[in-house]
């Protein structure tokens, strides 16, 4: 496609086209036919049986086969041919009354990114239309420049909007409680390079550094906030230690083994952990030693009585949003002043080419051993308020899947960005609250999205990013 | 003693899929340079086409238990093996020459995908297989504890063992073995001297997914169940078990599966089972700190 001013050609391949198409779908037919094509069922009696869905492989073998055709046309110089069918057929399988729903569904989701591919074609072709390619970036600027002070705002006056209901306060606390996880990580992942799939230990050693202080010495949120820290941190640095020499994919793995590790040990360690059934009871944070209670004790001041307000349980969940929106926005701070330290700078060299930088003088142990333990101190931060806000805590909470969760947040905000993070924390987090009826859906697309964006944007959504040093204060970007 | 050699043949037993796995990791990571993370998950899907070939030959009418493993057998390579290709084709191949983390962190969303695929469609729950082989040999018996060796463990090692011979046989002495290894020492090399590189990562991945289709089908004989989540453990075990061998290397696959699982049986038999799955994971741990080439595995020299 790429040789200047070269035509389509005269005769188009068509047998070349129809057999990579035929190819694609008698692979589609291969992976469908087996799991899409049989359920297995319960039967009583023989243990197994099958239902039979071979609609569905037909459907989906059809809508490659055609798929594959028309990414074909578009590549040949034809989307109109292509945006016309598609963008209806798309429609039909959207609104029509089919029986199989989810079926209908990816047909119309297959057909609509086919027909966005064509319209987008289009206007490529269309004369005059140059600057497409540079939109993108433009706009990342500006978002970049305008955005976090936009966020920031909302973010402080979120609890006293007109439309803010405890429901959307609740998820608010959720999706400030992972951006900041994904901040905390970012240190580990995005700046030192880092790849630590068990960053969820961290969090639950956090939770429960919480969680048993309270239950065994009556300690409350803020005087375990820094113990859960300095634990959490203890235990990065334990473990970073013996690995951190290893390679990226090496040290991913182990991290994770030491993440299970971790949930393993408190769900059988039943004397102290309490075993699968968590701790409960947690108290809850309190303002400045005022709680938050409907029925004081005798003699006792609350924040209500105090402050001379009618008891409301959204003083509590309000008071828990401004703790997390605090503690994320203390990461925040610290990350973007850490950068400009040399032990920041050290980080993102490393990350760049380690061997380099021993050749710099730069301890590449000790440097990562300091991004990793930092990372670890928030997110053990981020899970005493978890504790704290849950009241309740089991190694349920603290599965792999949730450091995927973390990961998949700052993979997809593009590693590094601070304020992609916020946004893909509010995409993958906070939308799949509202559509609950997806959830089923969920890490279905989770894990499509993440080999998605490695695939078209290994950098992030938001990969634009400055970068922290320039040779020449007023000179072009290399 | 007698309880020792029945745990040692269980862990035989448990070694012999773990190697079957740990092959795909090792061969992968090998030639391209990866963990495929997904690998695990792919074992889980060849686990589940055999129950579902299994329950189809019964619906069928093939009462020949032998007749149906030996279709299952086939049936699940062939179409577990089209999705290792699918997986590498989408997943892995546009990642060549990204930054150094990519093809991982693609792997992992591709795990995350397979196992939530497989669970929409298949349903959360547990997936019985009914017992098809009873009995066993007692090899020998004494204080009132009879060690057994039944027919299903023979059927795993010798399966594995008649595999492991293939395989060795395809590496050390076809073309296609060759270009594999020509690959694994300098994949730009091996394009120049003719290579069709793509095409042998391809079958790399193929095959791998094969071997780990038939670990599927012992896994689902041995244990009876099979669920969506089955790949996640078995996987992380079969990698360990790569690792300990030295990752590259394909006897030392096989060797670092049957320590793993002779370790796991051992630990449960002996210690607690509630803690089986951390002495797996220690042991990986434990190996990558102080000998990160494994057993038999060659150094690995970093350059610029």
């Amino acid at each position: 496609m790429a040789v200047a001013g070269d035509p389509a050609p005269a005769a188009p391949p068509i047998a070349a086209i129809l057999k990579d198409a035929a190819l694609a779908a008698i692979v589609t037919f291969a992976l469908a036919l087996p799991l899409v094509g049989f359920e297995t069922i319960d039967v009583s009696g023989v243990g197994l049986g099958l239902n039979f869905r071979f609609a569905a492989v037909a459907i989906a073998t059809a809508t490659v086969f055609l798929g594959r055709i028309g990414l074909a046309a578009i590549a040949l110089g034809r989307p109109i041919a292509v945006l016309v069918p598609s963008a209806g057929v798309a429609a039909a399988a959207a609104l029509g009354p089919w029986p199989m729903r989810t079926v209908a569904w990816l047909v119309a989701i297959a057909a609509a990114v086919l027909a966005l591919r064509a319209g987008l074609a289009l206007r490529r072709l269309a004369p005059g239309a140059g600057a497409g390619a540079a939109i993108p970036a433009r706009i990342v600027g500006r978002l970049r420049r305008v955005a976090p002070p936009l966020l920031l705002a909302l973010g402080v006056a979120f609890p006293f909007l007109p439309f803010t209901d405890q429901r959307l306060l609740d998820i608010a606390i959720l999706v400030v409680t992972y951006v900041m996880l994904g901040w905390g990580l970012n240190i580990v992942v995005g700046l030192a390079g880092l790849l630590d799939l068990g960053y969820v230990a961290f969090y639950a050693v956090g939770a429960y550094t919480f969680g048993l202080l309270a239950l065994n010495f009556d300690v409350g949120f803020w005087g375990a906030l820094p113990a859960a820290g300095a634990l959490a941190a203890m235990v990065g640095l334990l473990l970073g230690f013996p690995v951190l020499r290893l390679r990226g994919d090496y040290l991913a793995i182990v991290t994770l083994g030491f993440g299970e590790i971790i949930r393993i040990v408190l769900q059988n360690w039943w004397e102290v952990t309490g075993g699968p059934n968590g701790v409960s009871n947690i108290p809850r944070p309190t303002f400045f030693g005022l709680p938050f209670k409907a029925e004081p004790d005798e003699g006792e001041a609350t924040f209500a009585t105090f402050l001379g307000l009618d008891f409301s349980p959204a003083h509590r969940v309000t008071f828990l949003y401004f703790i997390i929106l605090a503690m994320a926005l203390i990461v925040n701070a610290f990350t973007r002043r850490i950068r400009r330290l040399p032990v920041g700078r050290a980080w993102e060299a490393l990350r760049e080419d380690e061997i380099a930088c021993r050749a710099l003088g730069i301890n590449p142990t000790n440097t990562k051993l300091s991004a990793f333990a930092i990372g670890a101190m928030f997110a053990g931060f981020a899970g005493s308020f978890f504790a704290a806000r849950q009241g309740f805590i089991s190694p349920e909470s603290f599965t792999f899947i949730e450091s995927a969760v973390i990961l998949a947040i700052v993979v997809l905000g593009g590693m590094g960005s601070q304020l992609g993070i916020v946004l893909a924390a509010i995409v993958l987090i906070g939308l799949p609250e509202f559509l609950r009826e997806l959830n089923q859906f969920r890490m279905l697309a989770f894990g499509a999205g993440m080999v998605a964006i490695m695939v078209w944007r290994p950098l992030g959504l938001l990969s634009h990013r400055e970068p922290t040093i320039r040779l020449h204060a007023t000179g072009d970007r290399a | 003693m007698e309880y020792l050699l029945q745990q040692i043949i269980n862990g035989l037993t448990l070694g012999a899929i773990y190697g079957l796995i740990a092959i795909g990791y090792t061969m992968v990571y090998g030639i391209i340079g990866m963990i495929n993370f997904a690998h695990g998950d792919v074992f889980m899907i060849g686990a589940f086409i055999s129950i579902i070939t299994f329950a189809l030959l019964w619906m069928g009418g093939v009462t020949s238990i032998p007749l149906a493993i030996v279709l299952v057998l086939f049936t699940t390579m062939l179409f577990t093996a089209v999705y290792g290709w699918t997986v590498e084709r989408i997943a892995y191949r546009p990642l060549r020459g990204s930054f150094r983390l990519a093809p991982l962190i693609s792997a992992i969303g591709m795990s995350i995908f397979l196992q939530n695929y497989v669970q929409l469609l298949q349903g959360a729950r547990i997936k019985p297989l009914p017992p098809l082989i009873s009995g066993g040999i007692v090899l020998m018996e004494g204080d009132g504890f009879a060690v057994q060796i039944n027919y299903t463990q023979m059927i795993i090692i010798a399966v594995t063992v008649a595999l492991m011979t293939a395989f060795t046989l395809l590496i050390t002495r076809t073309p296609l073995g060759r270009a594999q290894r020509a690959c694994e020492q300098d994949r730009g090399m091996a394009a120049l001297l003719g290579v069709d590189v793509d095409r042998t990562i391809s079958l790399t991945f193929v095959m791998g997914a094969a071997l780990a289709a038939v670990a599927g089908l012992m896994f689902a004989l041995y244990y009876g169940v099979v669920d969506f989540f089955i790949g996640f453990l078995a996987g992380l075990k079969a990698f360990t078990a790569a690792v300990l061998g030295g990752i590259g290397s394909l006897p030392g696959a096989m060797l670092g599966g049957i320590l793993i699982g002779l370790i796991e049986a051992l630990w449960s038999g002996y210690f607690s089972v509630e803690y089986k799955d951390v002495a797996a994971f220690a042991v990986l741990v434990l190996v990558l700190v102080f000998r990160p080439t494994g057993l038999l595995g060659r150094p690995e020299i970093e350059k610029v």
